[in-house]
């Protein structure tokens, strides 16, 4: 039973990883809470709808097709609408509200062209369950955990070893500095949205294959929960964004088998609430230095 | 053409107060359909919501996102009350403003010691859990069913049954909210939550006891928002928890920032303009929602600050009065 769960767990926290990525790079550079991340997140899945469901189109090209343009819409979101709020010097709060209004245009969309009701999405894979001990496992689980192990790899590779990742940490350290070292500063930054929300539209599509349905109010249920895992590992921060999924995808599956179902989300948000008390920049965050 | 319009109010603030209380006295009775002051009660609980938001945010600086919590927990304290113990509506209200009040203390006492964003985040997952325990506490609460047949407000005996008197109701009860904080902004203690919104390392290092004005701010920003939630309840004579979301929050951050941070008559424009707009979008049908969102872009994009954003009605008076003094002066010499 502990490690069935564990292995549940395990999968839906990787999940929660990758969309909780989408938050924490955007929020990194820009220090904005992007709440179209959501209706991104889902969006990846209902484009899997589209594309492999309906235009029969090959898997491999549904993922990378949805992520792209998830990653566009995101990109254009930012150039069109978040630079012009920046450039004016207006408060982060007046980008926040505009995201709100991005998320409300794009999950109506969706509601538009697929329907208000849940849609179902075919499994994409028929494997025999594996046995081990008395830990069963679905094939699936481990696609999903190797998926994201892998997309967290290559952006960590991207963050981590590239100019342009450097050009990222650069500008969530001191964008300024950033600009004066000759980094294009808009430029990493509409690319950042394109990564984020890459990562995030991935997540949508294993979240829609692992439930095997999607609906518009599963980006607020989910969405917010990616939010809380985000913010639990130190937002901004991309290890503690992957720490932090997994930490909530455990939490959750352990409280759903061994307290209720029905808290299982309050008892997240109560742990969130604890450890921003304690610890304000959640777990891997680094401590904001506070200046005069 | 617009600076001139805000300096024109500026110069005849009380006047346009009382053209537009005026106005609202003499609406129910020019649009009598029940439509319309359905549509003027909506406004009019999501203005005193959105003052209550604005107390804390425009005033204080600290960005509430999860202020549907507290408008929650005065509904069903209310709703409680009234339907088990069949008090009288004024006396439930109170109670409901009481607890949430006691409620922004408890929250706010270890979490106000978090800054900035991280506050936000507490105040989301506040909120949620907020919802949560009203969807799965059924024996209180009645969980998804809610709460059904909560009574008429009633003032002293008078039930007020009709949609005209409960527009007055909640006219007198925003009202007076705007005066208590009209009040409370202009008292020693406003001046040291300005101090906070400006500088909070400033404020303490001129002897401002930061966490207490921020906790008193809090506390009385619940509170308002409890009151909003007791008249809700007893309007709507059913309240269940999908009314106290996530997304009411963001609808009311949204209407004191569409209005402009720190303005009383901004939160109503934003108000009004967040509630009669999905109203006149009727027309585009299926695209209403879509064509919202868009406008919301827009607007944002267009006046970044609110409409009455970054204009402190007071100070351009003072400001302007010093030009005329400079004026009439620079003419005898």
């Amino acid at each position: 039973m502990f490690f069935q769960q564990l292995a549940n767990g395990l999968a839906i926290g990787s999940i929660y990883s990758l969309a909780a990525v989408g938050y924490s790079m955007v929020y990194g550079v820009l220090g904005l809470i992007n709440f179209a991340n959501n209706a991104f997140m889902i969006g990846g899945a209902y484009l899997l709808i589209l594309f492999f469901v309906w235009k029969g189109l090959p898997l491999w090209i549904t993922v990378i097709l949805a992520a792209v343009l998830c990653g566009v819409g995101a990109m254009i979101m930012e150039g069109v609408s978040l630079r012009y709020i920046r450039n004016i010097g207006s408060s982060d709060i007046s980008a926040l509200i505009c995201t709100v209004g991005y998320s409300t245009v794009i999950i109506n969309l969706e509601i538009l062209i697929f329907g208000s009701q849940t849609n179902p999405v075919p499994s994409l894979f028929h494997f025999d369950m594996i046995t081990i001990g008395n830990v069963m496992l679905d094939p699936m689980q481990l696609i999903i955990l190797g998926m994201a192990v892998i997309m967290m790899i290559i952006l960590s590779y991207i963050t981590y070893r590239t100019k342009t990742g450097v050009a990222m940490r650069a500008i969530s350290q001191n964008t300024q500095a950033a600009y004066l070292m000759g980094i294009k500063v808009n430029n990493i930054i509409n690319l950042t949205f394109f990564i984020g929300t890459v990562c995030t539209a991935v997540a949508g599509i294993m979240i829609g294959t692992y439930y095997g349905a999607v609906d518009t109010g599963m980006a607020f249920s989910i969405g917010i929960k990616t939010f809380a895992a985000a913010v639990l590992g130190g937002i901004g921060s991309l290890p503690g964004a992957m720490v932090g999924g997994i930490v909530v995808g455990i939490i959750e599956t352990f409280i759903v088998s061994y307290v209720s179902a029905g808290y299982r989300d309050a008892i997240a948000f109560i742990i969130l609430i604890v450890v921003l008390v304690v610890r304000p920049s959640g777990l891997f965050g680094k401590k904001p230095i506070m200046k005069v | 053409m617009f600076k001139k319009f805000i300096s024109f109010w500026a110069a005849n603030e009380k006047i346009i107060t009382l053209i537009a209380f005026a106005i609202a006295l003499v609406y129910p009775l020019i649009f009598s359909g029940r439509y319309y002051i359905d549509l003027a009660i909506m406004c009019l609980v999501y203005s005193l919501l959105s003052l209550s938001l604005n107390f804390i945010t425009g005033y204080c600086g600290i960005v509430v996102l999860g202020q549907a919590g507290f408008y929650g927990i005065g509904a069903y304290t209310s709703a409680i009350l009234l339907t088990r113990f069949g008090w009288s509506f004024v006396v439930t209200a109170l109670v409901a403003v009481a607890v949430s009040f006691l409620f922004g203390l408890i929250i706010g006492l270890p979490t106000l010691r978090v800054s900035g964003k991280y506050l936000s985040i507490v105040t989301l997952g506040f909120g949620e859990i907020m919802r949560i325990i009203e969807l799965n506490a059924i024996g209180l609460t009645g969980g998804p069913f809610g709460i059904k047949n909560i009574p008429h407000p009633d003032i002293f005996g008078i039930v007020l049954k009709t949609p005209v008197s409960k527009y007055y109701l909640i006219l007198a009860l925003l009202a007076i909210s705007i005066i208590a904080v009209e009040n409370l902004t202009n008292s020693r203690a406003g001046n040291a939550w300005f101090a906070i919104k400006g500088d909070e390392i400033a404020a303490q290092s001129i002897g401002i006891n930061t966490h207490k004005y921020k906790l008193m701010a809090f506390a009385i920003s619940a509170a308002l928002a409890g009151l909003a939630g007791a008249f809700f309840a007893s309007y709507v004579n059913y309240i269940d928890s999908t009314s106290f979301t996530f997304e009411t929050s963001i609808l009311i951050l949204s209407m004191t920032i569409m209005g402009g941070l720190g303005s009383i008559p901004g939160s109503i424009l934003g108000s009004i303009f967040y509630t009669v707009l999905p109203e006149v979008l009727r027309f585009v049908a299926e695209y209403r929602q879509i064509v919202y969102g868009g406008t919301i872009i827009l607007a944002i994009m267009f006046k970044p600050d609110g409409i009455l954003g970054g204009f402190n009605l007071r100070q351009i008076r003072l400001f302007e009065n010093l030009e005329r003094q400079k004026a009439a002066r620079g003419e005898e010499a």
